[in-house]
């Protein structure tokens, strides 16, 4: 009793008010598309080969170095020597470049050679643990395992996480930004897969590996554009992670990763807009917990959520349920 | 081309071709061939080999020994796309469309190699087919199994085939429909398009194609004229005795 007295104290603590909830509501939102990014490459590349690709939490985190490397290559925030549009510009652009070309890299070198023998599903997952681990040691090897700082740029005399109304809102220049950036990203990837023909081929592949093949379709090729743009989504998260939490460890990928991955298991796996709509449910989760519980509890509570969730609906939003065997 | 024994040029052959899964020796010294334009019908009972016969056409399955020729060139190490590029084509068993996505765009990937198609592939479809034009922003996976077998003839007539593969037309329709099917796979071949079909229902097949074999556990126990099969004693007690 006494602990749940101290949990309504928390309550009082914070100013309860409308305005409050609404800057969670934005936290949520920012957090939820970061989550979403990554989801997605998680998503996509199940849907096609149904591997579970834990290397993709540390492809986010290479991201995430990589924009680092790059914001620091031109002078770093305080004085870049480009306008900070341009370079913020760049640090996308190379760290989309960069996880794509790797997550590409990744798919020829640990997983198609297992295809290719036709190993048991279990051997690419191992495979996957591997990377995953590799990658991470390589980050502590190369970058030390102390965080490196981004930074919060000079923007018109205040900084990224300088705050602005617009209607009721009360947002930073960052959050508008992760927030643009992502429509952008994922309308791009809705065309990009209704409207082209290699889009509608991934479809028809996710679908039915086999009978796209009939088609002529050149499934390896398929896989590899799967890979390359789940992990350039990745990449773009990666460097909207540094500019949030305005650091990048080489741990960040397992933790983030993992809740990523919660997400793309919520909005149903195999499905591109159920890993948007779970990552940004959980980022609201988590914003909310934070703001009105406690930041200790966040995980708690977002993940017993995800349980009871996946309890009464175990396919996901999105998720097609599992045929049973007659 | 090379010379068929009735005179017109062979599209396909199979020479002395050996299949096998793991230990399983599946298909044994099979020889088989299909000439320009000719219906022909690939019979057999469950695990007979046919399906196989076909992944060994189309290069899904690879054979162990033996050769694989199409329109005059050894296509045994060859790719499924290239072989579909060169003028292969298949209606897979179970029709296998991509349920999810629109009719229109199952025929878009049809003619995956032909970059989703000219308008005049979309036009031979549609006029063999005026339902599947009626149909074309419905879901496949949404269409009755007559409908989806049609889907599935235009799907693989959008990689503009010399040589179009069935895997059991039949299977799941129901009688009315057999018939159905099978008179457009007439109206198909009389455009020009060879065809290797496998099937259970010999009676049916064998009414409308020109030449028929015979698989058994693997080998090809009867082959000849379809007329002439289909009065074949042995054949009738095993397939058309029901």
């Amino acid at each position: 009793m006494h602990q749940v007295f101290q949990l309504l104290g928390y309550f009082q603590d914070y100013q309860l008010t409308w305005s409050f909830f609404l800057d969670q509501l934005v936290a949520g939102l920012t957090l939820g598309s970061v989550y979403g990014l990554i989801a997605i490459g998680y998503s996509m590349v199940y849907g096609i080969l149904k591997l579970l690709n834990f290397a993709h939490g540390e492809v986010f985190m290479i991201g995430s170095y990589i924009g680092y490397f790059v914001l620091t290559a031109f002078g770093g925030a305080a004085d870049p020597d480009l306008p900070y549009a341009l370079v913020i510009a760049l640090m996308f652009a190379a760290a989309m470049l960069g996880a794509g070309t790797l997550g590409v890299v990744i798919e020829r070198f640990a997983y198609r050679p297992l295809r290719e023998k036709r190993a048991s599903r279990i051997a690419p997952l191992i495979s996957a643990l591997g990377v995953s681990f590799c990658l991470q040691q390589l980050a502590v090897i190369f970058f030390g395992s102390a965080p490196k700082q981004y930074d919060s740029f000079a923007i018109d005399g205040g900084s990224l996480f300088t705050r602005v109304s617009i209607g009721p809102f009360e947002i930073q220049y960052m959050q508008i930004f992760v927030i643009v950036l992502t429509v952008i990203l994922m309308l791009g990837l809705t065309i990009f897969v209704a409207r082209t023909q290699v889009g509608r081929a991934m479809r028809a592949t996710s679908f039915d590996l086999e009978a796209a093949s009939m088609m002529g379709i050149n499934v390896d090729r398929v896989i590899v554009v799967t890979f390359l743009i789940g992990s350039a989504l990745a990449g773009a998260a990666g460097v909207m992670n540094g500019l949030i939490f305005q650091n990048v460890d080489p741990y960040v990928g397992f933790q983030v990763g993992l809740i990523a991955f919660a997400a793309a298991v919520i909005g149903g796996i195999g499905s591109i807009p159920g890993a948007m709509l779970g990552g940004l449910a959980i980022g609201l989760g988590r914003a909310l917990s934070v703001g009105f519980v406690s930041s200790a509890y966040q995980d708690v509570i977002v993940f017993a959520i995800l349980i009871g969730f996946l309890l009464l609906r175990p396919s996901g939003i999105f998720g097609v349920p599992a045929p049973s065997k007659v | 081309m090379s010379e068929s024994t009735n005179g017109s040029s062979v599209l396909l052959r199979l020479e002395g071709v050996n299949t096998f899964y793991g230990q399983m020796h599946i298909l044994q010294d099979t020889n088989l061939s299909v000439a320009e334009g000719e219906l022909v019908c690939l019979l057999g009972g469950n695990a007979s080999g046919k399906s196989t016969t076909l992944k060994t056409v189309l290069g899904i399955v690879r054979p162990r020994s033996g050769t694989v020729t199409f329109a005059d060139e050894d296509i045994t190490s060859r790719s499924t796309s290239y072989r579909i590029r060169k003028g292969m084509a298949i209606v897979p068993e179970n029709r296998r469309l991509f349920g999810p996505m629109t009719v229109l765009e199952n025929l878009q990937m049809g003619a995956y190699l032909h970059g989703g198609g000219e308008p005049e592939d979309y036009e031979r479809v549609y006029s063999l087919f005026p339902l599947v034009y009626e149909r074309r922003s419905q879901l496949a996976g949404t269409l009755s199994g007559g409908e989806q077998q049609m889907v599935a003839m235009g799907r693989a007539l959008m990689a503009r085939p010399k040589l179009m593969l069935m895997d059991e037309p039949s299977m799941g329709l129901a009688p009315i429909l057999v018939e159905r099917s099978f008179e457009i796979i007439q109206q198909v071949h009389q455009a020009g398009v060879a065809m290797l079909i496998v099937e259970q229902n010999a009676n049916v097949s064998l009414s409308i194609a020109d030449r028929g074999y015979v698989l058994s556990t693997g080998r090809i126990v009867l082959e000849g004229k379809a007329a002439e099969l289909i009065q074949n004693e042995d054949l009738r007690k095993a397939y058309l005795g029901r």
